[in-house]
């Protein structure tokens, strides 16, 4: 009997994925623990290992295919002895769903945080299976733009029949993910092709191919930014005393680490979170789930897109710990080899563009997050101490949140915390 | 002594009666099946099958005709109308019996007789004025069927006024016939007696023949009717008959004008009345509106414990609708879970004449009177390669989907052989297929179901062969 190799899920809500390069032939030896394929998902290329030993018989899935559905056969591994003839005529076996058994409705990738209680959890355990569903059910639910994922079927079998989404309301979702339903109804962003006569009267193009990232930031951030009643909060906070602090700390001897403001900021702002857990949340149409840890995802620039690496617990950390931990992520980021788990989840997001010299910005929310803090450029600025002009290395920290599930008092609340942690530093060493 | 007590007690053994009892049965209910006169019903004893007896005799007929079309000789064709009768009567005894013995495999107790409510969960049955028995049961479904409407001044005498059941067993092929009604009832047996040599006349009330089809099939079938010799008379009415020694004279109006014509028979086919007499319906609260038991979606009436189904609940008056009613009545009944209402527009319903009507779901004039925009595809018989191989170039498919969704509304048939088609686009409504999958769908080369596809393509502009 070959051996089955399944495509593998590489997360939890993984549905699909592009089978990106095939590192080994048809003939080849593996043994188990050798790379034999690099799958690609919405945000990282992961290596896929032998689990194990053989001779690959026959690769099913030709590499550069495109949503190959999670337990898809993608190739037959012949055991010790056996040879081709046993893949004649082979019927894969139950397992090998075929690769349309994963419908385009599915989930999309919904960051369940993995800390998070076992209702937030639900969605993504169903966004797997198929999804059994008339063709003018899924047709009305596509124009609708209805997760059927969300609907209960009351056809043969639960089969979701036209009367089930007929009535049925864009975004009325049982829990978790709540901006990551597809579409709704209302009129979404103009959709423009390349082909548009729009571009004839524009200058020469080249077109870039949307890569599966940034079709996957085009989506959610405009689904955020559409769906998501943001609001924002903005403070100056001096890091004087922070900036002598770090500079003890880099100074002391021997020290194997080199702590930024930014992880200073990080730690203080998972400080303060744990402090106001009004802020730790995330919004579902039952409940807002309050975190009970802080799992911060930190925005880090890479190639032709950002992803979100995440430290977590990060307010039980130590300075150094952090530092280290977020220098080793952004690395495996800007190297395309941060795991799923490395970058789903997280509780509360921060973005700094303050080396660009940015003074200060509004994010979008990572959605089901509730909030995101955007750190500006650390700079000299005039500020007025006791009546009298004084001079204050200042930066701009400026808090989005989700008002769904924090209201202005709870983010001021929060970012009034922030900003004595950050003027107080001496306290992140406790 | 008989058993009294049951489960569930069936008034009526016609196709909604009989099927009912059988679901129960397998339900593992203990039942009791109560019924006057033939298993089976009138469906099955005095209408569906034995029409479709004598039909098949007159299409034999037809075709023996016009063998030379074929290439064929055949001389002194002519027909025995006694024992092309006694074919069609036969064929309803054996499938009669067929329903007996299913009935008795099933373990139901038949009662041979009328059943009366008489007070909550009880029956009286009685036969010819002598009691039969008296059941209890907590469950008493209705399925007595209905009958013919009979019109004033034209009661059937059995003589020149032949009603359905007369007009089943004739013993002489009118010379002139004069058929009152254009539904199913009525055009099939103007298109059997015609095609025997009957000089057929029909009158409508309505503007239009086989009123409950889409227009444009009552077109074609008026077309089609007229050119083979038939007389059809639409906004018209029978305003009176003299009956004569063996002739009568009808008073026939039409557009305005009265005229006497003279026939030799008279078929009245004017609709149907609920058999909701006798029933021990008074004292209840089970409501009767026009002849007919009102009932919700799930058969019950407002007599808890009282269930109504076929003809006797209301239109359509066809024979797997009180089949489906039953069945669905009874998993109600039963408890059995994931249960849904019969869904009205996805019924179909079959004619047959020559050529044969088949359709299922909206008309286009009912798409629209809801509001809804509708893609119409159409494709005709003489395009395609079976029909004209079959020498049958005349008939037409048409159908109608939602604009938006791609819903299949409804299907629209007329043509040879077109009934045994019409379940295709049942099974795809039901499914809720889009025009997607009717068109990815491989139909096989050479069949007459190739115009189901074509007439799909037709709808969205990419019909192939016309």
């Amino acid at each position: 009997m070959p051996i089955e190799i399944l495509m593998p899920a590489l997360s939890p809500t993984m549905t699909e994925g592009n089978l990106a390069t095939w590192n080994v032939a048809e003939g080849d030896t593996v043994s188990a623990g050798d790379v034999i394929c690099e799958i690609e998902t919405d945000k990282a290329t992961m290596e896929v290992e032998a689990v194990d030993e053989g001779v690959v018989g026959k690769i099913l899935v030709p590499a550069g295919t495109e949503a190959v559905a999670v337990n898809a056969l993608i190739a037959l591994l012949l055991e010790d002895g056996e040879d081709a003839a046993a893949l004649d005529g082979y019927t894969p076996s139950a397992g090998g769903a075929p690769a349309e058994a994963a419908p385009a409705e599915a989930t999309p990738e919904a960051p369940a945080p993995a800390s998070a209680p076992a209702p937030a959890a639900a969605p993504a355990a169903s966004s797997g299976s198929r999804v059994f569903a008339s063709p003018l059910a899924r047709r009305i639910a596509a124009d609708k733009g209805l997760d059927l994922n969300a609907v209960a079927g009351s056809g043969p079998r639960g089969r979701i029949v036209k009367r089930d989404v007929e009535n049925a309301q864009p975004g009325a979702k049982p829990a978790a993910a709540p901006a990551s339903a597809a579409a709704p109804a209302a009129p979404s962003a103009p959709a423009v092709t390349v082909d548009d006569p729009i571009f004839a009267n524009m200058p020469d193009f080249e077109a870039v191919p949307n890569s599966t990232m940034r079709k996957v930031i085009a989506k959610r951030l405009t689904e955020s930014a559409r769906d998501v009643p943001h609001f924002n909060l903005t403070v100056d906070v001096e890091i004087d005393k922070l900036l002598k602090l770090r500079k003890e700390l880099n100074g002391q001897e021997g020290a194997a680490y080199k702590i930024s403001v930014n992880d200073f900021i990080v730690k203080a702002a998972a400080l303060a979170l744990t402090r106001v857990p009004e802020c730790n949340v995330a919004y579902t149409d039952d409940a807002i789930l309050q975190f009970k840890k802080v799992d911060m995802a930190i925005a880090v620039a890479i190639d032709g897109g950002l992803i979100t690496p995440i430290v977590k617990d990060a307010a039980s950390k130590g300075l150094a710990t952090l530092s280290n931990e977020i220098k080793e992520l952004a690395g495996k980021a800007r190297d395309g080899k941060l795991m799923p788990e490395e970058f789903q989840g997280g509780t509360f997001t921060i973005s700094n563009l303050g080396m660009f010299g940015v003074k200060g910005f509004n994010s979008i929310i990572n959605p089901p997050q509730g909030g995101i803090l955007s750190v500006g450029a650390g700079e000299q600025r005039p500020v007025v101490k006791d009546g009298a002009l004084a001079i204050a290395t200042v930066v701009t920290l400026t808090l989005a949140v989700d008002h769904r599930c924090i209201d202005g008092a709870t983010g001021a609340a929060f970012i009034k915390e922030l900003k004595a942690v950050i003027e107080n530093p001496i306290a992140l060493m406790l | 002594m008989a058993d009294t007590q049951f489960d569930l007690i069936v008034v009526g053994g016609g196709p909604g009666g009989y099927v009912a009892a059988i679901r129960a049965a397998q339900l593992k209910m203990k039942v009791a099946l109560v019924e006057a006169n033939h298993l089976g019903g009138i469906c099955l004893n005095w209408g569906c099958i034995p029409t479709k007896a004598l039909l098949r005799s007159s299409e034999i007929y037809h075709n023996m005709q016009h063998a030379k079309n074929y290439g064929l000789s055949a001389e002194g064709i002519g027909f025995d109308l006694d024992a092309i009768v006694k074919r069609s009567r036969n064929v309803s005894k054996q499938l009669n019996g067929g329903v007996g013995h299913l009935l008795k495999k099933n373990k139901v107790t038949v009662f041979d007789g009328y059943g009366k409510l008489a007070g909550k969960g009880k029956l009286h049955v009685e036969k010819d004025g002598k009691a039969i028995a008296d059941l209890s049961a907590k469950h008493i479904i209705l399925a007595t069927g209905a009958r013919a409407r009979e019109l004033p001044g034209m009661e059937p005498d059995g003589k020149l006024i032949w009603y359905y059941k007369d007009a089943l067993v004739p013993n002489e092929v009118p010379k002139r016939l004069l058929v009152i009604g254009s539904g199913a009832i009525g055009i099939e047996f103007a298109s059997f007696f015609h095609t025997l040599g009957s000089q057929t006349t029909v009158v409508e009330m309505v503007d239009r023949i086989v009123p409950a089809e889409d227009a444009e099939i009552s077109a074609f079938l008026q077309k089609s009717l007229t050119k083979d010799g038939m007389e059809i008379l639409t906004s018209a009415g029978v305003k009176g008959i003299k009956k004569g020694k063996d002739t009568v004279t009808a008073t026939i109006e039409v557009g305005g004008k009265v005229e006497e014509r003279e026939f030799d028979r008279v078929i009245v086919a004017a609709g149907i009345v609920g058999n909701v007499e006798n029933l021990g319906l008074e004292g209840t609260k089970v409501k009767v509106d026009r002849t007919h038991i009102v009932t919700n979606e799930w058969l019950e009436t407002g007599e808890p414990g009282v269930y109504a189904i076929g003809d006797v609940a209301g239109a359509p008056w066809l024979a797997h609708k009180a089949s489906h009613e039953g069945i669905l009545c009874v998993e109600k009944i039963a408890g059995t879970q994931g249960l849904h209402p019969m869904n009205p527009d996805r019924i179909p319903g079959c004619t047959y004449c020559r050529p044969q009507i088949a359709s299922v779901g909206l008309t286009e004039a009912q798409a629209k009177d809801r509001g809804l925009k509708v893609k119409v595809g159409r494709f005709p018989f003489q395009g395609n390669g079976k029909a004209i191989a079959l020498g049958e170039p005349e008939g037409l498919i048409k159908v109608l989907f939602d604009d938006k969704t791609g819903e299949l509304l409804g299907a629209h048939m007329i043509g040879a052989e077109v009934t045994e088609l019409i379940q295709g686009y049942g099974i795809a409504m039901e499914l809720e297929t889009t025009e997607a999958e009717l068109m990815h769908t491989v139909f096989a080369h050479p069949t007459l179901s190739e115009m189901m596809h074509e007439s799909v393509l037709d709808a969205f502009g990419r019909a192939i062969h016309f």
